[in-house]
Parts: structure tokens; sequence; C-alpha cells
């Protein structure tokens, strides 16, 4: 019966809940496009170490040379103008640790998005960044006891380098993409988490990240590191404003499963319809050890991710479950990753997209078995979902596979929802919009059986939104 | 008039083709009124034009349920009116359970603001399910999927009785049903017989009133009711076939 009730709860939504903004005002701005100075200025609000500040300008050089990748990938990616961007904007360095300390507009916005309410409901900590800087962060006190750190990035690699240098920028390197090069140039906030050994979280992390400012780029930069034989959830949400012009959104989630440790990343975004979400995420799991993501892209621009697993210990274990919704004007470019390079290790890929109108999905999966490798096994299965005729998906699956008894499984499907299938649900008295909510509801249903019931309900929540929206 | 579904001089054509042509039909609430004829005399058109598809184009005529005009209205505005049209082919819908799918549609009922107590809700479509001898692991299947030809038509039988409608029009019932399934489905219809609501039963075969037992029976050949009658008419149609009305009725204006 729980499982109707969440969808009952899904049924009645404020479908304008995200979109609203607050009067700009900020202590720290760097003003508008990138160069040398940019940088030299967000290392110096920072206080960054000296070998940050290299990192940083060893990457805008990576980032100048990289050309985009259109050969590839869409090429509105052409219509993000560098030099209009905002690079750095934040009221101040130190997040609050009491949301009564958290300035008032930036509270406000935190609580009609509903942030504090969760974090008493159901979370072991939060953190809420607003632009380029978290404004609250707090974790309960028995974590910080047990030796769990939870900070932001900068916090994170001043007061804590002996733990989260040697892994920055090692599972993700600067140079592995034009846009983690641009993010290892201007990254601010994210949540850089330690586990000590043997701690197991029962309760999920959260950051929930919020854009603001128009024009503007947000770079959040986030390192996981569980050691071994511990277990964390991490959960993200986002949200913007709809603005009339471009605004970037460009993260860097580097994840470190040590021995038979646990990471599983839940995104839940939901950016306006201006934004471009052009994310690289990337997980090493050592032996035994296990990472999973779960990715829900709806909303956004364009929307560029492929979240990946380097399987780098026997016995490793990588997932990627991702449901993407593209609306009206909105492409959906995800997909998965899956590096195989320790003996029996283990992946499993399930992505649902749904395509609306003149939205367009794309999934590029890649699976990689080297020849030497022993016992090694992928399941990958790609289901589309169109909604009316013009709706557009795309499947590329890259799988090269060798060696001894390594098998992979590939399963792909396309349906639509039919005419008469609405009609038949109009019939028994839903409108068009619930008609069409509760098709794909049920098109990610099963998937969504493996997600946290809270963010279930968030889910289905937000996609009401969409189909209510996608209704002319 | 009130208390009555009445269909006047109604046209419908699709793609330039005409397939009812001033068609008549009052059902009075209280009554069951059977609708047999020959395949491609427009029986199913009716009951889609009546539900609101968009792929039909009305020339002309009128639809009104207690008095008020459906005719252009949306599917689900002349659901909410209070007309149920029992598919012939139920669509299958993946991954929605019968339980939520009942539970939408009653709560779109609902002024809003107002929820669905579910304990009630539960009892109410449990004890339904039980008379309809439908299996209570039935809820959590999804709608249709991969159901057999009588289960699709049990589960069309439970969201009517769940949705309490003024009137009912049931397309081809009995189609893809043993007798079995056709004994328990008549038994839900017959349970749902009251002076407060009207059924218009659309069949190819008398067999299914013999068990649904009809008020009166029309015959539809070429777009329009050519005959009516009471229920004899049925078993009379059924020992001759409908060739004679064919012989009888072709080119014949309306006669209902």
């Amino acid at each position: 019966m729980s499982e109707t009730d969440l969808q009952d709860e899904a049924i009645r939504v404020d479908t304008e809940k995200g979109n609203f903004k607050y009067p700009e005002n900020y202590e720290f701005d760097a003003g508008v496009g990138l160069t040398e100075d940019t940088i030299k200025y967000i290392s110096d609000v920072k206080n960054d170490d000296d070998w940050v500040r290299e990192f940083r300008l060893k990457a805008l050089e990576v980032f100048k040379k990289k050309p985009m990748p259109t050969n590839w990938a869409d090429s509105d990616l052409e219509n993000i103008d560098f030099d209009k961007i905002r690079y750095y904007l934040s009221k101040g360095q130190v997040p609050a640790r009491s949301w009564d300390d958290v300035p008032d507009d930036v509270k406000e916005t935190f609580e009609r998005l509903g942030i504090p309410e969760q974090e008493r409901k159901f979370l072991a900590g939060v953190e809420a960044q607003f632009d380029s800087e978290a404004s609250y962060s707090r974790m309960k006190e028995d974590l910080e006891k047990e030796g769990v750190i939870f900070v932001g990035s900068t916090e994170g690699l001043a007061k804590y380098p002996e733990i989260f240098r040697p892994y920055f920028g090692k599972v993700i390197p600067t140079a592995d993409n034009k846009f983690s090069a641009l993010n290892s140039a201007t990254f601010s906030g994210g949540s850089f988490i330690y586990v000590p050994k043997g701690v197991k979280l029962k309760q999920p992390l959260q950051a929930y990240f919020r854009i603001n400012a128009e024009n503007f780029g947000q770079f959040e930069r986030t390192l996981i590191i569980a050691d071994e034989d511990s277990e964390i959830t991490y959960m993200e949400g986002c949200t913007a404003p709809k603005f009339e012009t471009a605004t970037l959104h460009s993260a860097v989630v580097e994840l470190v499963a040590l021995k038979n440790a646990k990471i599983q990343y839940i995104t839940v975004q939901n950016w306006s319809s201006n934004v471009f979400n052009l994310v690289t995420k990337r997980g090493m799991a050592d032996e035994g050890a296990e990472v999973k993501w779960i990715d829900c892209n709806i909303g956004s621009r364009l929307t560029m991710k492929y979240p990946g697993v380097v399987l780098k210990g026997k016995g490793a274990r990588g997932e990627v479950l991702s449901i993407a919704l593209a609306n009206d004007g909105q492409h959906q470019d995800t997909g998965a990753k899956m590096m195989h390079l320790a003996d029996n290790t283990t992946s499993n890929i399930i992505s649902k997209s749904i395509s609306i109108g003149k939205g367009r999905s794309t999934y590029r999966g890649q699976v990689h078995m080297p020849k030497h490798l022993k016992n090694c096994k992928n399941n990958t299965e790609c289901d589309a979902l169109l909604i009316n005729t013009n709706s557009r998906t795309d499947t590329y699956p890259a799988i090269t596979t060798r060696g001894q008894n390594n098998t992979v499984q590939h399963e792909a499907s396309v349906s639509k929802v039919s005419a008469e299938q609405i009609f038949y649900m109009m019939q028994r008295g839903l409108s068009e919009g619930e008609a069409m909510s509760l098709a794909v509801n049920g098109f990610v249903n099963d998937l969504m059986k493996a997600f946290p019931m809270e963010y279930s309900v968030e889910l289905k929540r937000l996609i009401d939104m969409e189909m209510e929206g996608s209704v002319g | 008039m009130n208390n009555t579904l009445e269909i006047k001089n109604l046209n419908v054509s699709i793609d330039g083709q005409a397939i009812l042509k001033d068609f008549n039909l009052t059902i009075p609430k209280g009554e069951v009124h059977a609708l047999m004829g020959p395949n491609g005399t427009g029986k199913s058109t009716l009951a889609k034009v009546m539900a609101g598809h968009e792929d039909y184009t009305v020339e002309g005529g009128e639809i009104l349920l207690d008095g008020e005009s459906i005719l252009g209205k949306e599917p689900d505005e002349i659901s909410h009116a209070g007309l149920f049209l029992a598919f012939q082919y139920p669509m299958e819908i993946p991954g929605v359970s019968i339980a939520n799918f009942i539970r939408a549609a009653r709560q779109a009922r609902l002024p809003e603001g107002e929820d669905i107590n579910a304990v009630e809700y539960y009892k109410d479509l449990y004890a339904k399910m039980d008379a309809l001898k439908m299996d209570r692991k039935f809820t959590a299947r999804s709608l249709n999927e991969g159901f057999s030809g009588g289960e699709k038509k049990r589960c069309e039988i439970l969201q009517m009785s769940m949705l309490d409608p003024k009137y009912c029009v049931m397309d081809e019932t009995d189609s893809g049903l043993d007798i079995d399934a056709l004994r328990i489905v008549s038994d839900g219809v017959n349970h749902m017989r009251s002076p407060e609501r009207g059924f218009l039963v659309i069949t190819h075969y008398q067999r299914l009133l013999d068990y649904i037992v009809p008020d009166v029976v029309h015959v539809m050949f070429d777009g329009r009711i050519v005959h009516s009658g009471d229920k004899e008419l049925a078993k009379e149609l059924e020992s001759k076939g409908y060739d004679w009305i064919k012989d009888e009725f072709a080119g014949a204006p309306a006669n209902a």
C-alpha cells in the first residue's frame, strides 16, 4: 500500500516550486569572463595553498587547448559563451552550522525547496550550496565523533590535505575532457567526504545545489573516500530559476571505494531549461568494493553525463541506474561507463529514457573488458519511451570484451505511449497530463523500486511536474 | 431531459466517410438497452464518439447526458459527467498497477485538496474484486499487461463498479470470453443494475443477453437503428441471422 501512497502523494504538485529567485547581493564576485586573473581571484578569496593555485592555473591551460567535443556531441555546446559567464559569486566563505545563521534570502530559498525539513526527517548531514559556496553545512554529532569528515572542497583541501590530496584529480584527471578541465580551474563548493574504516552510515548525507544568479557558472567539486569496509549513501539535488540566458553547471565528482567499501551516489537534478549541465562523474572500486550511481536527469537545456566505475580490484561491482526525461527543447545525452580492470568484476547498467514532444534522449554506453581478464560480467539494459511522434532517441553502445569467461549482455527497447492508451486512461477520468504522467511513472516504476523511498517520492513529483507542463 | 442518455440525429464520419447517419437512441436510467448488428455498421464508432474519441468528425447532432451536452467535451470531462465505456480491447498500461490506476481515477473525481481515504478505498476494492472472483494479487499487477481476454474484461467491470457511473456503455464485452468468464462478468453487471443507472450493451451475439437480460433490443445497420423490440428480438436475430436485416433495411430510412 505504501507504493500506492507514494504515487498518490505525487499527483498534486506545485509545478513552479524551483522557479523563483532573490536579488543578487554578493560580497565576492569574480566578474564576467575567464582569464588567469579570474582564477587568481578565486584562489585569493579561498586562500588556496600553492599546489591548489598551480593545479587551477594548469587546468585553465588545458581547458583553453581542448576543443569542444562537437565532433560527436550536440552542436548546441557552441552556444555556450565562456566570456559572458560569471565564474565565482558568494556571500562569504564559511558555511553556517545553524539555519539561524544563514542569510535570510538564502535560508528562505532552501526552506522553499524543503531542505531543512528533509534534514530533520531523514538525513545524517546536509550541505546547501548557493551559487559558488555552501551557505549551510552540518552533520550529526555522532558521525563527527566516529571520524566522518563532511566539508566543502576548500576546507577539505586546506584542512585535510593528507586525506584528500592523494585522490584529488586522480579518478578524473584534469585533462579527461574539456569540462573536467574547466571545473579543475574554477571549482568551488561541493562536498569532500571521508568515511573511516568500518564506519557504516545508516542515513544519507545530502548536498543541495542552487543556482540563483543569471549568467552564472556553478562548478562544484565532490570527492568521496570510503575507507575499507565502510558504507555511505550520498544524495544530491539541484535547481535553478528560469532565466532567458544560458547558465552553466559543470561539476566533477570523484568516488573512491577502498577494499569492501560501498558507495551509493544518488542524483535527482531538476534544472530549469536554460541550464547546460555538463558533469563528469566517476568512481573507483577496489577489491570487493561497490560503487552505485543512481542518476535521475530531469530538466536542463543540454545534459551530458556518463557516470562511470573503474573496477580496479578483484570482485569489484559497479552499477549505474539512470532515468532521463527530455521535454520539448531539451536534450538528455546520458549513459554509463564501466571499465573492468580486474578478474571477477561485475557491472550493471539500466538506463530508462523518456522523450516528449521535441525532446531528445541519447544513451552512450561504454563497457570495457580487456583480454587478460577472467570471469567478468556486464549487463546493460536500455529502454526508451517516446511520447508524441517528434521525439527522438538514439543509443550508442560501445562494448569491447575479450578474455576468458567474460560475459556481456545488452538489451534495448523502444516503446511509445499511444494515443489509444491516453484515451483509455482519460476515459477513466484522468486528465491528459495525469494520464501521461501515470504512463511515465509506470515505465520507470521497476527501476524506482531500487531507490530510497524519499527520493522516489521526489522523483515522481518531478515527473508529474514535467508531464503537466508538456500538455499544450 | 433528466435521467436519460439521449442521442439525437447524430452524424459522424471518419476520413470523409459517413459512419453514423442520423442516429437516434434514448436510454432512460434503470434500463438496459442492447445494441446488436452485423460487423461494420458503426456500433464501436458510436461507443467511442460517446466517450469523446478525437479521431471521428461529428457532422451534427447531440448527445445529452441527463440533459447536459457531452458532445465535443474531453474524454475525462465525459467520464466525470458519469459515462463509462467498457472497451472491446482494453489497453495495456505497463508498470501501472490496477490499484494505483483505479485510485488515480477516483482521486481525479475529488475536489482539489481532498484525498482518498486509503483504508476505505482498499476495503471497497477488495469487496468488488471478491464479487468478480478476482484474486487480490491482481491489484499489484500492471493494468491489462499480459492479461487473458477474460481477465481484461473482468478488470473492465471492476473499474466500472469502482467508478460508479450513471451510464455504462459496454462494447462487445462478451468477445473473447469463455462461458465461465461470461457468467462472472454478467453477474458483475447485473449487480450494478439499478434505477439510478442506464446501460448500453453492444454485442454481436445473443449469447450475452441470456445473462444480461435487456429491457430493449435495437438492431443497427448501416449507421442507424433500423429495428427495436424486446428481448425476444435478440433471439429472433440469433435464429435468423443478420441477413434478413440487410435484405429488409438496406437503404431504408431510420426507424428507431
